[in-house]
C-alpha cells in the first residue's frame, strides 16, 4: 500500500520546484520587472489548476465515472454563454459600466444557479448510464457554444469587442485583475469540497447505498454542483475553457493513490494539475519559445486520453 | 416496528405497489415472496426511502422515513440491495467501515472499530479484510456488503434478494447468518426471496405479494400449502413435510 502522505509530500516538492524554476529561469537581472509578473502567473496557474482538478474529481464522483468532466459536460461553455448573454441583453454601455469584479461575480452566480438547476435535472436520481450523460454533455456543450456564436453574430460590433477582451483569456493572457477574487472563491470552493469529503466518500458507493447510509442525496448533490460551478467560474474567468486537463489529472491521481478517499484524491489531483500547468508553461516559454499553445497541447494529450478511456470502457 | 399505510407506487399507470398496509415486527426473520413484478423489491425500496412513494406513509419506530432526517433513519434501518458495479478501489474492511457512517460521519471511534471487527468476524471475512472488493468472488462480495449492514448496527435489516447469484453452500451460509443475527442479536430481518423453500425453513413469517398487494401473510405453516402457493404463483405445487420443515416442489 502506498502512503498518501509520502505521495502528497513528493508532489508538493515537485510543484514548489517547478514554481521556483518558472520564477527564476532566464531572468537576466531584471528581477524587479520579471518577478512580480511571473509570481502573478504562478498564482493564477495554481488557482486554475486547483479549481479544475477539484471540480473534476467531485463531478466524477457524483456521476460515478472516470471519463466525464465538468468541461466535457459543457459547464464552461455555459459560463461563456451566460457571460455573453449578460452583455447581449444589457447592452455594452450598461455592461461596460459594471466593474470587472462585479461582472465576474454576476457571471459566477448565474453559472451556479443555471448549472445546478440544469444538472440536477440531467443527473436525475443518479441512475443514468454513462453514454446518456456523454450524449447529453456533447449536445449541451454544442448547443451552448452555438447559442453563444449566434449572439456574437447578431451583436453590435462594439459589444462584441468589449466581450472578447474579457471572455477569451488564455494562459498567455491571464486575466490577473480577477486573481484576488478568484483566490477567495477558490478558497471557499475548496473548503466546501473538503468539508463534504466524507459525504463524497460515501457517494462512491452509489446513490442507493449513500441514501441507505443516511446521506440526504438531493441536498448533497445540489451543494456539490454549486461547488463545481463556482470552481468552473474561477478557472474559466482566468484562462478560458480548457477541456481535458481535469480528465488527465483526476485519472492520474486515482492511479497514483489507489484509494477512494477524497481528502487524498482531491489533494493529489490538485497538485498534479498545478505541477502540469507550471512545468508545461515553463517549458513552452523557455525551451520551445512557443506562445499561447499550452491549452492546445493539454487538449491534444487529454483528447487522445479521453478517446482511449472511451474505447477501454466500451470493451468492458 | 415498521408500519406502512396505503403505500403506493405507480410506473406509467401500472400500479406496482397498491395501497399496501403492513407492519413488520421488532425481531425475527420475515420473508417477502412473490412472482417477478409482484412489487416486493419496490416495497422494500420504499420502506427504506431509496425510492419515493407516490402515496402512503412509512413509519420506522414512529419516524416518517420520507421526512425524518436521513441519518436518524440510517441508525435504525439498513438495506442491502442487489450489488451495483463500483469503479473505486475499496478494500473489504473499508466497505465495512462505511457501515459506521451514520454513527460517526467518517471519523471512526473506538466503538466503531470494535463494531467493524465484530462484523468482519461474524461474516468470516478476516482473511479477505485487506483485499479489494473487486477481487472477490460473488459470494464473498455479498458477505462483505452484509458485514457493512451489520456494522451499521440497526434494529431493522432489509435485504433485497440477498441470495441472488449465490451457489447453494453460499446461499445457505447467508441464510444461517441472518437467522443467527435475528436469534443472537434480536434484530428484525426482512428479506425478499425467490426461493420459497429458504423462506419456509428460515423465516418466522412470510409475506406473499401478488400484483402489488399482499396476497398472504403468516407463519410458514399457514402460507406453505399447495392452495395458497398456487394462488400466489398461479402454478401447481406439492408441499411435503421434511423433518418438520415444509418444502414445496414445483418442478413438474
Amino acid at each position: 500500500m502506498r502512503r498518501p502522505s509520502v505521495l502528497i509530500g513528493a508532489l508538493s516538492l515537485l510543484a514548489i520546484g517547478a514554481a521556483a524554476l518558472f520564477l527564476t529561469w532566464g531572468v537576466d537581472g531584471h528581477w524587479d520587472f520579471a518577478l512580480p509578473r511571473r509570481a502573478q502567473q504562478v498564482a493564477a496557474l495554481v488557482v486554475v489548476g486547483t479549481a479544475i482538478a477539484v471540480s473534476t474529481v467531485i463531478f466524477q464522483t457524483i456521476t460515478r465515472n472516470r471519463i466525464l468532466t465538468p468541461s466535457i459536460m459543457g459547464f464552461d461553455a455555459l459560463y461563456v454563454l451566460l457571460a455573453t448573454s449578460v452583455v447581449f441583453f444589457l447592452g455594452s454601455a450598461t455592461a461596460a459600466a459594471i466593474p470587472p469584479l462585479t461582472m465576474f461575480l454576476i457571471r459566477a452566480c448565474l453559472l451556479m444557479v443555471a448549472a445546478t438547476l440544469l444538472f440536477r435535472l440531467v443527473l436525475g436520481n443518479g441512475k443514468r448510464g454513462l453514454y446518456t450523460l456523454v450524449l447529453v454533455g456533447v449536445i449541451a456543450g454544442t448547443f451552448f457554444s452555438s447559442l453563444t456564436s449566434f449572439m456574437f453574430r447578431v451583436m453590435d460590433p462594439n459589444e462584441y469587442d468589449s466581450l472578447l477582451s474579457t471572455l477569451f483569456a488564455s494562459f498567455n493572457a491571464i486575466d490577473t485583475t480577477l486573481l484576488g477574487i478568484a483566490t477567495v472563491l477558490l478558497a471557499l470552493g475548496i473548503g466546501a469540497a473538503y468539508w463534504l469529503g466524507p459525504q463524497l466518500d460515501v457517494l462512491t458507493l452509489g446513490r442507493d447505498r449513500a441514501v441507505a447510509l443516511g446521506i440526504n442525496y438531493q441536498r448533497t448533490l445540489t451543494m456539490l454542483l454549486l461547488v463545481i460551478a463556482l470552481l468552473v467560474s474561477v478557472s474559466t474567468a482566468l484562462v478560458g475553457p480548457i477541456s481535458f486537463l481535469g480528465l488527465l489529472v483526476a485519472n492520474l491521481a486515482y492511479q497514483l493513490t489507489r484509494t477512494y478517499r477524497h481528502a487524498v484524491n482531491l489533494t493529489v489531483a490538485a497538485l498534479l494539475a498545478v505541477l502540469a500547468l507550471i512545468a508545461g508553461q515553463a517549458l513552452l516559454q523557455h525551451v520551445l519559445h512557443f506562445n499561447g499553445t499550452l491549452s492546445a497541447i493539454i487538449n491534444l494529450v487529454g483528447g487522445v486520453y479521453f478517446i482511449l478511456l472511451l474505447v477501454k470502457e466500451s470493451r468492458k | 416496528m415498521i408500519t406502512t399505510s396505503d403505500l403506493t407506487k405507480v410506473y406509467d399507470k401500472t400500479v406496482v405497489v397498491d395501497h399496501v398496509s403492513v407492519s413488520l415486527p421488532d425481531a425475527g426473520v420475515t420473508s417477502v415472496i412473490g412472482a417477478n413484478g409482484a412489487g416486493k423489491s419496490t416495497l422494500l425500496s420504499m420502506i427504506s426511502r431509496i425510492l419515493d412513494a407516490d402515496a402512503g406513509l412509512v413509519a420506522v419506530d414512529g419516524l416518517d422515513v420520507f421526512n425524518a432526517p436521513s441519518r436518524e433513519i440510517a441508525k435504525r434501518l439498513s438495506i442491502l440491495r442487489q450489488e451495483t458495479h463500483m469503479t473505486a478501489r475499496i478494500t473489504v474492511r473499508e466497505v465495512v467501515e462505511f457501515g459506521r457512517y451514520p454513527h460517526s460521519r467518517g471519523r471512526l471511534t473506538a466503538e466503531c472499530v470494535h463494531k467493524v471487527d465484530e462484523a468482519i468476524a461474524y461474516c468470516d471475512l478476516g482473511e479477505f479484510e485487506q483485499r479489494g472488493i473487486h477481487e472477490l468472488s460473488g459470494g464473498q462480495r455479498q458477505r462483505a456488503f452484509i458485514a457493512m449492514v451489520l456494522a451499521q448496527d440497526t434494529r431493522y435489516v432489509l435485504l433485497d434478494e440477498p441470495l441472488n447469484n449465490l451457489d447453494m453452500p453460499h446461499a445457505t451460509s447467508v441464510m444461517k447468518l441472518l437467522r443467527r443475527l435475528a436469534d443472537d442479536h434480536g434484530k428484525s430481518i426482512v428479506l425478499v426471496l425467490h426461493d420459497i423453500n429458504y423462506a419456509s425453513v428460515y423465516s418466522d413469517r412470510i409475506v406473499a405479494m401478488k400484483d402489488g398487494v399482499i396476497a398472504a401473510d403468516g407463519p410458514p405453516e399457514s402460507v406453505m400449502n399447495a392452495d395458497t402457493l398456487e394462488s400466489i404463483y398461479g402454478m401447481r405445487f406439492s408441499v411435503i413435510d421434511l423433518d418438520g420443515d415444509r418444502i414445496a416442489a414445483y418442478f413438474r
